[in-house]
């Protein structure tokens, strides 16, 4: 129910600056994902917004109403921890309810607020258990059910999911989406390193380096725009192809990238490059074939189904069209789009 | 949930890996027997002598020669039937200076534990928090500790001497007495004494243990209250004090069985007070002193079944988790 900005905000511990001036407005009921390598911030930037951190300089604002000093508590926030930061000792109704005791809620109100919860994650049956007598993914569910019962403005998400196994991650992520959908105008923040949580999870997203963002945009417009070779490299598995040297240099540019599904294996006469495949990871659904064009990584060459080549095979490859991504000496994207080659 | 584990991968070895399991069962013995031995040699058969002796009547003269006799339980109780026929009972159990080191113990290990266990929480409450040079503190803090008790005892006694002791002076000074006290020597402030130099050589310790559990309570749980607003004191009550609960019900086991046995700290400061002579003092007495050695082990032997029933109550009544399994 709230519109988050930020504005100019630095955050120093001792001399180390972690944040480095981030301009960054989220909208109302949007889904927010902050992503990036280890170290970048993103974590720091949502104990920011949370309150759990204090500000150094700049300023945070939910509705326009400045946030710098107001206690978390006062902030309507919830935040879901990495490690979902349970009671061990309370079973999972007081868990849920231990926070609203003290707001004034009737028993009556909270009760309900906490059997709705429970009933939209499905855990209304586990609220007499403790903690450690559920699974990991029910007790990621308590996490986000007790965060519902506050009924807040902003919901944040701390890198929710790295507890969990590959098989439960994806069903978890769906559930986080389904919860998005059921509370429209929650303002959700979502921490991640993954980038793939990122794409399937966000309306938007922050991609963040270092302290400083490097861009914000729809996933979509992070994977077909991106704002420089970071992003570039950060957003999409396989990673993007980056091709130096001559190949850049005939295209005008210091970088050429290329995703591995723009490229396409066709005939010598149609090939624009060739190289040998030195390795292949058949993925069942796809193949991927490193190909050494003689640059100093293999290019990654996506191609769906199952394909026949041989190691050591020479292949010819040939870019999409409009599918290049040129970059300048200093990652800068050179905007005028590749026309067909 | 750990002994399912176990029970299972037990029956998946008994088929085909049986032959394993003996060899590391056989090698695990191997590794044990240097402890079981020692263990043996510096607990059991000291225990198992001092129970035996109990039962004799040995004595100075005696117990060297091997000439002492088996008296059954006579060194507990026993019946004397006096020349008019009326029976008197002996023996330790109706010994009334027994029964006040028994008590003296008791009170001594209540009261001591009670303190160092709040003071102990207080101070690693403080050295929990960050500030500058917390390291520094957290090992000056353990000097009291380190200091041999008997050292501290000394020093503790000058420091209450009733004619140049320095706490006699100050309490004078500010007017708080008229007259100096003879702290260790006066049967009413004899058992304080003991009580503030125990307190404050232990209470590091104890602060150290607790410091360690509240170590083990993840930040997030403190985040995720004060995101929630709950009131710092209700958060120790409700979150802090539940969750170091194993971890000070062990710090207080320790304390308790280390207070049961009190004895060096009192034989030094207050030789020869009534009002503050405890199991130990009383049993070392009646060996060396008197050469008693039936009586003195007897009373060891009633010393080692205190602290067990002690132990067995505080375990049972608290649920102590000492495997730490359950914690998990």
């Amino acid at each position: 129910m709230a519109n988050i900005q930020l504005r100019n905000v630095v955050k120093a511990f001792g001399a180390a600056k972690v944040i480095k001036g981030v301009d960054l407005e989220i909208r109302r009921g949007e889904f927010m994902v902050f992503v990036g390598p280890s170290g970048c911030g993103k974590s720091t930037l949502l104990r920011l917004i949370a309150g759990l951190e204090t500000i150094t300089s700049g300023d945070l604002l939910f509705d326009g109403e400045r946030m710098n000093s107001v206690l978390p508590s006062k902030r309507g926030i919830a935040m879901v921890f990495q490690s979902y930061a349970l009671y061990p000792h309370m079973t999972v109704y007081e868990n849920m309810a231990f926070g609203m005791k003290l707001a004034g809620a009737s028993k009556e109100e909270l009760d309900a607020r906490v059997r709705r919860a429970a009933r939209m994650l499905q855990i209304d049956h586990l609220l007499e258990r403790l903690p450690r007598q559920l699974s990991g993914g029910q007790r990621q569910r308590v996490a986000i059910g007790r965060a519902i019962t506050r009924d807040p403005r902003v919901f944040l998400f701390d890198e929710p999911l790295s507890n969990l196994d590959a098989a439960l991650r994806v069903a978890t992520r769906l559930e986080i989406a389904k919860l998005h959908h059921e509370m429209r105008d929650v303002t959700m923040i979502y921490v991640t390193h993954d980038q793939v949580e990122a794409m399937t999870l966000a309306d938007r997203i922050c991609v963040l380096r270092d302290g400083r963002v490097e861009q914000v945009g729809t996933p979509a417009e992070l994977y077909d725009h991106p704002a420089n070779l970071f992003v570039a490299g950060f957003i999409g598995s396989p990673r993007m192809n980056f091709i130096e040297g001559p190949i850049a240099a005939e295209h005008g540019c210091a970088t050429l990238g290329v995703r591995s599904e723009h490229l396409d294996l066709v005939s010598e006469e149609e090939g624009t490059w060739t190289g040998r495949v030195v390795h292949a990871e058949d993925l069942g659904s796809d193949n991927y074939l490193f190909v050494d064009m003689g640059l100093s990584e293999p290019v990654i060459v996506r191609q769906p189904g199952k394909v026949a080549v041989a190691m050591g095979e020479q292949v010819w490859l040939r870019p999409q069209p409009g599918r290049l991504h040129r970059f300048d000496g200093n990652g800068q994207p050179i905007p005028v789009p590749m026309a067909a080659e | 949930m750990t002994t399912t584990v176990t029970a299972g991968s037990m029956a998946g070895t008994r088929s085909g890996e049986s032959g394993l399991e003996r060899q590391r069962a056989r090698a695990a013995f191997w590794f044990l027997v240097p402890m079981l031995a020692m263990l043996a040699f510096v607990a059991a058969w000291p225990l198992l002598r001092s129970i035996m002796l109990s039962l004799t009547d040995a004595d100075a003269n005696t117990i060297f020669s091997g000439s002492y006799e088996w008296v059954g339980f006579d060194n507990y109780l026993r019946a004397q039937e006096r020349a008019d026929g009326t029976i008197r009972w002996r023996g330790v159990l109706v010994d009334a200076s027994w029964w006040n080191a028994v008590w003296n113990t008791i009170r001594f290990a209540v009261m001591s534990v009670t303190l160092e266990t709040i003071l102990g929480l207080l101070v690693a409450l403080v050295l929990h928090a960050e500030f500058r040079g917390r390291g520094l503190v957290r090992a000056a803090i353990l000097i009291p500790w380190a200091i041999p008790t008997i050292v501290s005892a000394r020093m503790w006694g000058w420091m209450f001497n009733d004619q140049y002791g320095i706490i006699n002076h100050m309490l004078l000074s500010v007017g708080l007495i008229d007259a100096p006290i003879a702290w260790t020597a006066r049967p009413d402030t004899a058992m304080i004494a003991v009580l503030i130099v125990d307190v404050w050589k232990t209470t590091p310790f104890m602060a150290l243990l607790i410091l360690a559990g509240l170590q083990m309570i993840p930040k997030e749980m403190y985040e995720a209250a004060k995101l929630d607003g709950i009131h710092p004191v209700r958060v120790f009550f409700r979150v802090t004090l539940p969750l170091l609960k194993p971890a000070l019900m062990v710090a207080v086991i320790f304390r308790l069985l280390d207070a049961l046995r009190i004895f060096d700290l009192i034989y030094v400061l207050t030789p020869r007070s009534s009002s503050t002579v405890t199991m130990s003092v009383i049993s070392f007495q009646n060996i060396r002193e008197f050469g008693d050695y039936a009586e003195g082990s007897a009373q060891s032997t009633i010393l080692f079944l205190i602290i067990l029933v002690f132990v067995t109550l505080y375990i049972w009544l608290g649920r102590v988790d000492l495997s730490g399994e359950r914690s998990r």
